[in-house]
């Protein structure tokens, strides 16, 4: 997917204008949000099993060249095949090579995230290829010709109506009351012809289990389990990240998982998948292939200070938390990864320099931080993302501040570097500012304070500092 | 923000430490912790700033006290990412970082949620600053010291502890964002009723105060630090009037 990270501003801009997403938006606070919170509160071990959940995920990533070993060899061993693609395009080509060798016609495909990276089912609709994508979700959104809103809810700010008109081909505007259930029935019909006709499915991967060579999706519409089982040739993608050691590891990462994601105890869903048919099975795919994606991830695993984003499980809860996800909503962050985690990952795997505005995106509420089941260090990151952006780090094409912005705080040292300045600068800002403040607050001011002015009164300095107020008390007392 | 806008914060906070029997001393020559531009990246500037800081406050003995979450947490949570190259100025951030505590933490910690007994009658509801919240981790505990208020009728705030949407320089960078999430704020505000708004945070107070002067709202955001210290001389100048 190309990115388009420069636009994140307009398209923000655009979203928070828009009254029905923004109803839509609220969902992922009523919904996911309220749900994790639930969810974590009724498991009593809940913070030792983030804990846990860190702990396996530290250890994977410092180790991940021997777990990836492991996890291809296992693979093979169970008669699947390995590809490393080095990134999008190389996956894609080779998923697009395996399709043609197999004369394949029909692809359904399950929800994937790292597919969204090599916009894997509009390449596959162009080589000729009908390819059809089977989680609901993902489906409005193909029918739609956009890309997903969020990790787990692709489609979430659609609203009922748009659905029933994606849907339904004679649906007509105020017919009647769309009805969610009515229309997943319709979806589901559709699909399931799909379903039966397609010969390879390509499904992603919530985590890879390196000793035995397994994966394991989580769904809650079965699509995932029809993909699995159905088609001839299963084609399972992940980023090289998505990696657990073993079934007991894997065991604690869904616990995590699904509780933060969606609230549910445990989703619909668990599908285990350990390679083709074997000689003696009678169902199941007859050829099984992994890809797994490098396409940036290596730069954010030599990256001591950001490495920790690569602990991220994809859950979505850190969008649910963030005020400012809730307000520009998925599509203004210009690529696959949407909220906080899209804001570190996004700019690394993309170029920071395009994607500069996504780090500044943040209040720094570190809510974030607060959900994260891994408990990964988002405001952290975020901080030195902005670093890199306002001073550049070791490779200064990162850097995009103005020289405006650079001189501001060059002055605003200065400033604060002695006393007798600081008061003075202080001194003046209210001499200059007093004549227009009402009450001690301002209506207009000029620019940059402007863009707060624009929306909000902006308090005037008081006419002394703390100090000599402080100072005077003490005098008073003296005397 | 508080020596220079919001000076009643400062002397609210002067007056609580004396009511609670200590003896209080405001350093001069302070001037900044540096956190708004380490926030925006600017660590090269805010260095110095923050290096001045714990020299400072490095001279003088006893526990620091601060009226914001935000600057507790610069302190004591990013000055060792500010002073990582640097590993002996980071241990002296640690130790001064050690002394170092949010007004509402310090009273809770060392003389109780019940210490301030004052009186105040008016209706409010209570703002959950973020970096009090979840850097700080003061989280029921200044509702609970506002409850031992007399007179105070506290009602609780609807996604109180979601953020106002400050956020520093993020207010005036990402202003339409910014403002997006406060009015959000300022409509659960509204829908309490009550009186007051009380926060923690001078920046999350000009930032709500702000937008409820624009709305035309006669809702007054007032810290924290100042209420407890409205609520303390109530009280005495009723004794005195006995």
């Amino acid at each position: 997917m190309k990115p388009l990270t420069l636009n994140f501003r307009n398209k923000a801009a655009e979203t928070m204008g828009d009254k029905q997403v923004q109803q839509s938006l609220e969902h992922v606070y009523t919904g996911f949000f309220k749900g994790r919170l639930e969810a974590a509160g009724d498991t009593p071990e809940w913070e030792e099993l983030r804990d846990k959940g860190k702990a396996i995920k530290d250890h994977t990533i410092a180790h991940l060249d021997y777990y990836l070993g492991m996890l291809a060899d296992n693979v093979e061993k169970n008669g699947g095949s390995v590809y490393f693609a080095e990134n999008a395009d190389e996956a894609r080509q080779h998923i697009i090579d395996l399709a043609h060798a197999r004369n394949i016609k029909t692809i359904i495909k399950s929800k994937s995230m790292v597919s969204e990276e090599m916009a894997l089912a509009e390449s596959l609709n162009d080589e000729g290829f009908e390819t059809v994508e089977t989680d609901l979700g993902e489906y409005i959104i193909q029918l739609a010709g956009e890309t997903p809103y969020h990790l787990i809810a692709p489609a979430v700010h659609k609203s009922r109506l748009e659905v029933a008109e994606l849907l339904d081909d004679n649906y007509k505007s105020g017919d009647r009351v769309p009805d969610a259930t009515e229309l997943t029935m319709m979806a589901r019909e559709k699909l399931r012809g799909v379903f039966a006709r397609a010969d390879m499915s390509v499904t992603g991967v919530n985590f890879a289990v390196a000793e035995s060579g397994s994966i394991a999706l989580v769904t809650n519409e079965g699509n995932g389990r029809m993909s699995t089982t159905v088609p001839r040739v299963h084609v399972a993608v992940m980023g090289m990240e998505k990696i657990v050691p073993s079934i007991q590891d894997l065991s604690t990462m869904l616990r995590i998982l699904i509780r933060s994601a969606t609230g549910q105890r445990i989703s619909t869903y668990v599908t285990m998948v350990n390679g083709a048919r074997a000689s003696d099975e009678e169902e199941g795919p007859e050829e099984f292939h992994l890809v797994i994606m490098n396409n940036g991830r290596q730069n954010l695993l030599a990256d001591p200070q950001l490495r920790e984003s690569l602990n991220c499980i994809r859950c979505g809860a850190c969008l649910n938390a963030c005020p400012v996800y809730r307000k520009v909503g998925g599509h203004a962050y210009g690529w696959v990864y949407p909220g906080p985690i899209g804001s570190i990952v996004t700019p690394v795997m993309t170029g920071l320099k395009d994607a500069h505005n996504l780090p500044a995106a943040s209040s720094l509420c570190g809510a974030c931080l607060d959900a994260c089941p891994v408990k990964i260090n988002i405001p952290r990151m975020l901080l030195e993302l902005r670093h890199r952006t306002a001073e550049g780090s070791a490779d200064t094409a990162e850097r995009t501040s103005s020289k405006a912005e650079r001189g501001i705080w060059k002055l605003w040292r200065a400033g604060m570097m002695g006393r007798k300045r600081f008061d003075l600068g202080a001194r003046l800002s209210w001499l200059l500012l007093r004549p227009m403040a009402k009450n001690g607050w301002l209506k207009k001011t000029p620019p940059p304070i402007s863009r707060w002015t624009s929306t909000r009164d902006f308090p005037i300095m008081a006419s002394s500092s703390l100090r000599s107020k402080l100072s005077k008390r003490t005098k008073k007392a003296k005397s | 923000m508080v020596d220079q806008v919001s000076t009643s914060v400062g002397e609210s906070t002067f007056d609580i430490l004396k009511h609670l029997g200590l003896t209080v001393d405001f350093l001069d020559d302070q001037t900044c912790c540096g956190q708004p531009a380490f926030n925006s990246g600017f660590r090269s500037e805010a260095r110095p700033v923050a290096a001045r800081f714990i020299k400072l406050f490095e001279q003088v003995n006893g526990p620091i006290v601060v009226p914001s979450g935000s600057c507790a947490a610069m302190v004591r949570n990013y000055y060792g990412d500010l002073f990582r190259d640097d590993p002996q100025m980071a241990e002296r951030a640690k130790q001064v970082g050690e002394r170092l505590f949010e007004l509402t933490e310090f009273i809770s910690r060392y003389f109780g949620v019940d210490a301030i007994t004052g009186k105040l009658n008016d209706s409010a509801t209570y703002h959950k600053c973020c970096h009090l919240l979840r850097e700080i981790g003061m989280n029921e505990e200044p509702i609970e010291m506002l409850s031992n208020i007399d007179g105070l009728k506290m009602t609780t705030l609807e996604r109180a502890d979601v953020c106002c949407g400050f956020g520093g320089a993020f207010s005036v960078k990402m202003s339409d964002i910014s403002s997006a999430i406060l009015d959000e704020k300022l409509d659960f505000i509204e829908a309490t009723g009550a009186n007051i708004v009380i926060a923690a945070d001078s920046g999350c107070v000009f930032q709500m105060q702000g937008g409820l002067r624009r709305r035309g709202s006669s809702v007054q955001v007032v810290h924290i630090a100042e209420v407890l210290a409205k609520s303390l001389r109530n009280v005495i100048s009723t004794e005195s009037a006995e």
